[in-house]
């Protein structure tokens, strides 16, 4: 890299003569003997460019990819198709910049996407207002909860066994250090055990969360939910897949106070888990609460329509200390591929592919279940992921699955051992019929 | 302008005034002034128990958003809830317009706090 830097040894003297040193490791002066590394760093020799490219490509080689592969996995990140024209777009230099430029004298352009993008989240989930996004949709999911517990001044959360492990870890964490306590209820039948709720809820619940579908792929009765939150004036919180919201009545219409969810499935790539876009929308009556940026319509004074950051009042840098929330930033590259996304897809395109993620994932799971090696675990609705019960041993039918150029569905007790023997399998739009049979025949053949 | 007469004051820009033993409480003239256009006011909960500096309330203006505190100690028994829709009423009428109505439960102090006068010369003295 010598040869990119681009001052000489001259220069290099004059700045050292400038602040009164005679060579570089005068500038280490405080940093103690003891603690300073006194040998070359263990490297390997320098390479050239073409020898650097080569050793790349074949280090990215050992990665599986969902172009090679043929993916069944999902529990929170989809293989969804991309159109080509998103990344065309996104690479526009206008919009590919290391920092989110919100001043709207030269951002008009962001900051318009942003507003299209709540607006499309809004229209989605149902709800009145969406921020600029979050950072995931666990993330999300942990900051809804702790806007509960600051809205409704109590500090218990209710959170069912039904959410994905990781996002309920997640929730525990940011509650730990907030002083709010999780209150956990179990599962009934692959959805969570809203009985077991109606007897544990008391009057200091701020928020019951739900996610729908769960981490088992069902359905969940989120009016039961909102009904048994709201009769103790809780908040319920439901985190969301935004392509099955193209079927399924919206969290809004349900009785949702705040809607989250993982945005990734709208038009980013999985990239071994990130970065991915939480979306982030609630009622009206908490808008002033919800974190993050949020963008406005506005007139300028010629009576021309703009967009401006707005609520900014509400923003966590003016009132840190009372904040409920400390994040100030967004996702706004991976918001701007979900907004083309649906923009591109529009209301019948989105609905078409949240049809065929439903029939290609009933129709692997009827193989699935006939097949005689794998039992249903539930029989609840499911949109494009099932849970079927495996008696032998997962870890090593995942494997033979990889050895055939397959990403096997997942493992549910590798994340909490309550599930052993759960098997977790997505199903999406991309899979063909071949895929989906052999997907199948490979399984009874490992089995057998 | 509502008159100001019988009202106290606090340093940080709160009004109180006592009748019948119910202490309404508001933001002053030169707390609405600072702030700018008032766009939207926090209220607090009815049957709330607060001392004397206790946040009752918040008033957020397009430029930032400041706390309000309770210049006594009572319970919230009404609050004013035509600033919902309207709370600019602050700004137009920042006496007559009270944020919160407290059943005062000690009234010690009062005496801390300035009457007019004396809220005048500290506002003075601050610029």
């Amino acid at each position: 890299m010598a040869g990119y830097i681009p001052n000489t040894k001259e220069q290099q003297q004059e700045m050292l003569s400038a602040v009164g040193m005679s060579c570089f490791a005068e500038l280490f002066a405080d940093i103690p003997e003891s603690v300073r590394l006194k040998r070359q760093l263990n490297l390997p020799s320098a390479m050239s460019e073409a020898e650097v490219m080569g050793h790349l490509r074949k280090l990215a080689a050992k990665n599986a990819n969902t172009e090679d592969y043929t993916c069944f996995l999902g529990a929170g990140a989809y293989d969804h198709y991309i159109p080509s024209v998103i990344r065309h777009l996104i690479s526009r230099q206008e919009f590919a910049t290391a920092y989110t430029p919100y001043q709207p004298e030269i951002s008009q352009g962001t900051l318009q996407a942003i507003f299209e993008y709540q607006t499309l989240i809004c229209e989605l989930t149902g709800m009145d207002v969406a921020n600029a996004s979050m950072y995931d949709g666990a993330s999300a999911l942990a900051e809804a909860a702790g806007i509960a517990c600051g809205v409704k001044k109590r500090n218990k959360i209710l959170m069912p066994q039904s959410i994905n492990p990781m996002s309920r870890e997640i929730v525990s964490t940011y509650a730990r250090f907030k002083g709010n306590e999780v209150v956990n209820f179990g599962y009934a039948n692959g959805q969570a055990d809203l009985d077991e709720l109606e007897r544990l809820i008391t009057e200091e619940a701020a928020a019951v969360l739900i996610e729908s579908p769960n981490f088992f792929g069902s359905i969940e009765d989120i009016a039961k939910a909102a009904q048994i939150a709201h009769a103790k004036g809780a908040l319920l919180i439901v985190s969301c897949d935004p392509i099955s919201l193209a079927l399924l009545k919206s969290p809004g219409e349900l009785g949702a106070d705040i809607a989250v969810g993982e945005g990734q499935s709208l038009g980013n790539p999985l990239n071994f888990g990130g970065p991915y876009l939480g979306f982030f929308a609630v009622k009206e009556p908490f808008m002033r609460k919800m974190p993050g940026r949020i963008v406005g319509k506005t007139l300028d004074k010629n009576g021309k329509t703009g967009f401006v950051l707005t609520l900014q009042a509400r923003e966590q840098h003016i009132r840190r200390e009372k904040a409920t929330s400390n994040i100030c930033s967004n996702e706004a590259l991976n918001a701007l591929a979900a907004t083309i996304y649906l923009s591109l897809l529009g209301k019948q395109g989105l609905r078409e592919v949240a049809l065929q993620c439903t029939r290609k994932a009933h129709y692997a799971y009827d193989l699935l279940t006939q097949s005689g090696v794998f039992e249903p675990a539930f029989s609840a609705p499911f949109f494009q992921e099932f849970t079927v019960h495996y008696k032998g041993d997962l870890a090593k039918l995942n494997t033979a699955f990889l050895e055939d150029k397959i990403i096997g569905g997942l493992d549910a007790g590798s994340l909490d051992p309550a599930f052993k023997g759960h098997w977790i399998v997505a199903v999406t739009e991309k899979r063909k019929r071949s895929e989906i049979e052999h997907f199948v025949q490979k399984a009874v053949s490992i089995s057998e | 302008m509502s008159n100001t007469t019988g009202m106290r004051f606090t340093k940080e820009h709160e009004w109180v005034k006592i009748e019948d033993g119910k202490a309404y409480v508001g933001i002053t003239d030169h707390a609405q002034n600072s702030l700018g256009n008032i766009v939207f006011v926090e209220l607090p909960e009815i049957d709330n128990d607060v001392c004397s500096g206790d946040t009752i309330a918040s008033v957020e203006s397009v430029k930032t958003v400041s706390d309000v505190y309770s210049p006594i100690s009572g319970k919230v028994i009404e609050v004013n809830s035509n600033l919902e829709n309207d709370p600019g009423l602050l700004n137009n009428d920042p006496y007559g317009s009270y944020i919160a109505i407290l059943e005062v439960s000690d009234a010690s102090n009062l005496e801390n706090l300035m009457d007019e006068s004396q809220y005048q010369s500290y506002c003075e003295e601050e610029h």
